[in-house]
């Protein structure tokens, strides 16, 4: 099976010490190494307001990790994290499918601007001192405007 | 060189005014106007991304309910990934819930 690719995002207490934060991603290493995973990416970042309070905490230490691995290795950090102790919430997504359609979305807007080129008897590919990119000239008008907040 | 042919008619031209009944007399009220595009596919965001609070709570206005398309004028498609966006972004309380 091909690796996919996770993002776990978990909140510990707000008043986790530097040593619980630590554990607990070694905590979190440790599964990933015995179930044939690698984690490509950890940022902690760090304490921050809750949107709402989540039983009486207003705040949590936020971490993220980027892991590549099968269903089976977040299933088992899954189960891990709903027990661990300290923890208010954690949630894993799996973001290699998502990327892949972005990807694609972004490979045929590449392919219609080649085909508009062409039509407009340019070369397919920007050349130096075109200026700007811009393949439209419509643009202008799709700037975003914001929305009404006061609803 | 207009070239596009998508272009949403000019200011002042009116997409599907019916939606809401349009109560606000118009498309425009003080600083706001309303949008005529979907800011997905405008920005070419192909992304939308849980993470990205700031993008997503533009779409969540202070009753913590998600935008309704007729008024964030995003396209279907975008909207059922915004859905997903905000509603994991709820999950870690990085956005509020609906506080009805
Ligand atoms: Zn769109």
């Amino acid at each position: 099976m091909s690796a996919r690719t996770y993002e776990l995002i978990y909140i510990l207490k707000p008043e986790a010490t530097e040593q619980e934060v630590a554990d607990l991603q070694a905590q979190v290493e440790g599964i990933v190494q015995r179930l044939g995973g690698s984690i490509e990416k950890t940022e902690p970042w760090g304490r921050r307001k809750l949107a709402y309070e989540i039983g009486k905490h207003k705040e949590g230490f936020y971490v993220l990790h980027v892991i590549q691995g099968s269903g089976e290795l977040m299933k088992e950090i899954d189960r891990r994290l709903k027990v661990t102790e300290g923890l208010i919430r954690h949630l894993v997504v799996r973001v290699d499918e998502r990327q892949q359609v972005a990807e694609r979305a972004r490979t045929k807007r590449q392919e219609e601007s080649r085909r508009r080129r062409i039509a407009r008897g340019l070369p397919p590919d920007r050349q130096p001192g075109e200026g700007p990119q811009r393949d439209s000239d419509d643009d202008a008008d799709l700037t975003y405007e914001g929305v009404d907040t006061e609803a | 060189m207009a070239f596009g042919g998508r272009k949403p008619s000019g200011p002042g031209g009116r997409g599907k005014s019916a939606a809401g009944g349009d109560k606000q007399g118009g498309q425009r009220r003080g600083l706001f106007r309303r949008r005529k595009v979907c800011k997905f596919c405008a920005d070419r965001i192909d992304d939308i991304n849980y993470k990205d609070v700031k993008l997503l709570s533009g779409f969540v206005p202070e009753r913590g309910k998600v935008l309704p398309r007729r008024i964030s004028g995003t396209c279907a498609k975008h909207q059922r990934a915004l859905r997903v966006a905000i509603l994991r972004a709820r999950q870690l309380a990085l956005l509020p819930y609906a506080s009805d």
